[in-house]
């Protein structure tokens, strides 16, 4: 009945309407036009300091452009090319990609391992995964800077701990590989538990009878997790390692906060783990103000998000493609 | 129910070490905050709570490098205001995406997912310069006008909407007369409360932590949101270490309380959106 009447209202130009009471047309207009209104804030705040500011670092990139920006020069892809022939910049590229593939990498997995664990029949459910979600709503910089004395050279707990059974101190900062494990260790604290409820989420998404059927053909427990656990989760992996990829290479407040002292903006004295958002930061603010420089850093970080994550999702693709299960299964799956 | 599903004395073990993996530098954090600060030379490293963190409280809001007290009441006020615009402005635009028909939609919601994607920090520069012509560098306005709003938020609240609330609902009071604000007041507001929680505690924890924008913009050492002034703790020329941490605590505690208050909803939200987009 509702329906009906409401229906009619909009679209059907009934004879009585051209009386319509001052009411009936207010509410018209509103119902054709309200919807704008409630969408408008978003739109435009977006629009101010969402949108604009990221094509504008485009443009800002092609110019001799500094902190008082009063005769800005158009230089074009200068700014490009003096990048890709600076060897700080391409430093900066190889840790992030560094940091990047060894935090990312052993992080997945974990969640996925954790993930299968807390999917089961368990004491205290909430409990559990509280506990494994609790580093996700720490303060970063926070966490950064217990790690960076976690990690210390001489009182450092790990270092402490490594010396117990027989392994000698590691330079945990000024060591360029080993400062790329203590922050990838930060990250992987902190997201594991994270990606693990995602995870676990699609997890409880899939039919358990495939899994009954899966027993009755003679698969064991972890024949099952890579045969029919792991195939079915595909998409929820992509986007996993899609935020993963967005997140990772956009790192700053862990590495930024692991070293202090004189200029820790670059990463440690030589620059060890210098970040691409550390580096466009050390640029475009204290000490250069170079905003041109700094955004055309920003611009290509922006494009080596883009191909990593491109790459990743096919390398996914193809990983377990062979194992599909049939497609009414996966429909099951997934909504 | 098959034998599969049912967890071992080998899974608990495995979460007992994966929970204390969790939580040992939480912990350990609240131990350095409450001892001398001869704490850190010491071999092994103290796990145990001392008594000095009364005297380290008082100490870090004496410390005239860090501003904390400042700090932590600028992130309170940023986080605040961050989170009422965010939740507001996307219950209002989630509404109008799930339940209002209006021409372009499909696109705009396109646009709103598609920003998403992008990482909103690379516009950073921009964004510094134009507060700079705004006059608001050094000011909190230039931290919360860049958050007002989020893709996400507006996602979040157009899914949730869609579900929880009837489009007959909606119908029948227009029949009844409501107008379209009045429906969204006293339909649409109570029905996404469970939402408004969880997207709520979200942008809440996110502003609180923010590091890079204020670090950006906020360049006047006296007036830092709390993780700036945990920084200028952590660079500061000697270092205190007890003090610092009792700062990376009482920074962390607010996030914490949500978190112990509000843990089951923060999970809820996040394995519901994983499952829905």
């Amino acid at each position: 009945m509702a329906l009906q009447l409401d229906a009619r209202g909009p679209t059907g130009p009934a004879p009585g309407r051209s009386r319509l009471s001052r009411a009936g047309r207010l509410s018209r207009i509103d119902a054709k036009y309200s919807p704008y209104l409630y969408i408008a804030p978003f739109f435009v705040v977006f629009a101010i300091f969402g949108a604009w500011p990221l094509a504008y670092t485009f443009w800002v990139s092609l110019h001799d452009w500094d902190l008082l920006g009063s005769d800005p020069t158009f230089i074009g892809v200068d700014n490009y090319t003096r990048l890709l022939a600076d060897g700080d910049f391409w430093h900066a590229v190889v840790n992030t990609l560094g940091i990047f593939v060894i935090s990312t990498v052993p992080q997945l997995l974990l969640a996925l391992w954790l993930a299968n664990l807390l999917n089961r029949q368990l004491r205290m459910r909430t409990g559990w995964r509280m506990a494994v979600l609790v580093p996700n709503v720490t303060s970063t910089a926070a966490v950064a800077i217990v790690f960076g004395v976690l990690f210390g050279r001489e009182f450092g707990m790990v270092n402490w701990l490594l010396d117990l059974v027989g392994i000698d101190g590691i330079e945990w900062k000024s060591n360029r590989f080993a400062s790329w494990v203590a922050i990838s260790a930060m990250v992987d604290w902190r997201w594991t538990g994270y990606n693990a409820l995602i995870f676990l989420a699609a997890m409880q998404a899939i039919p358990r009878d495939l899994y009954e059927a899966a027993a009755i053909d003679g698969a064991n427990r972890a024949r099952q997790f890579w045969s029919v656990t792991v195939p079915l989760l595909k998409p929820t992996i992509i986007f996993c390692v899609i935020i993963s990829t967005i997140g990772g290479l956009q790192l700053f407040t862990e590495p930024r906060l692991f070293h202090s002292g004189t200029n820790p903006i670059r990463g440690g004295p030589l620059r060890e783990s210098q970040t691409m958002t550390m580096y466009m930061f050390e640029n475009a603010f204290a000490p250069y103000y170079n905003f041109g420089y700094g955004s055309a850093v920003a611009w290509l970080l922006f494009a080596l998000i883009a191909i990593v994550a491109a790459i990743n999702v096919l390398i996914i693709r193809r990983v377990g493609s062979g194992t599909r299960p049939p497609r009414d299964a996966r429909k099951g799956g997934f909504r | 129910m098959s034998r599969l599903w049912r967890a071992s004395p080998l899974t608990y073990g495995a979460l007992l070490a994966a929970g204390f993996l969790s939580l040992f530098p939480i912990y350990w954090m609240f131990v350095v905050a409450s001892r001398s600060s001869d704490a850190m030379g010491q071999l092994p490293p103290p796990v145990t709570p001392g008594g000095n963190l009364g005297a380290n409280i008082s100490r870090l809001f004496a410390n005239t490098d860090a501003y904390f007290l400042t700090g932590l009441i600028n992130s309170a006020i940023v986080a605040a205001t961050v989170t009422f615009s965010v939740v507001l402005f996307s219950s209002l635009a989630g509404f109008a995406f799930a339940k209002l028909r209006f021409r372009g939609s499909n696109a705009l919601l396109m646009v709103i997912i598609a920003t998403m994607m992008v990482p909103t920090q690379l516009g950073i520069i921009p964004l510094y310069m134009l507060m700079t012509r705004l006059n608001l560098n050094d000011r909190l306005p230039a931290v919360i006008l860049p958050a007002l709003v989020t893709g996400f938020g507006v996602f979040m609240m157009r899914q949730y909407a869609g579900q929880a609330i009837s489009t007959e609902l909606i119908e029948a009071a227009r029949v009844d007369g409501c107008g379209t604000a009045r429906i969204y007041w006293n339909v649409v507001l109570p029905a996404l409360r469970p939402a408004i929680a969880v997207l709520g505690l979200l942008t809440f924890m996110t502003t609180w932590n923010d590091f890079l924008w204020p670090y950006a913009v906020l360049n006047d050492p006296e007036n830092p949101t709390v993780q700036l002034s945990l920084r200028a703790l952590s660079d500061g020329y000697y270092q205190d270490m007890s003090q610092v941490f009792t700062g990376t605590a009482i920074a962390t505690l607010p996030l914490l309380l949500v978190f112990v208050l509000f843990g089951r909803q923060i999970i809820g939200g996040i394995m519901e959106g994983a499952v829905k987009s």
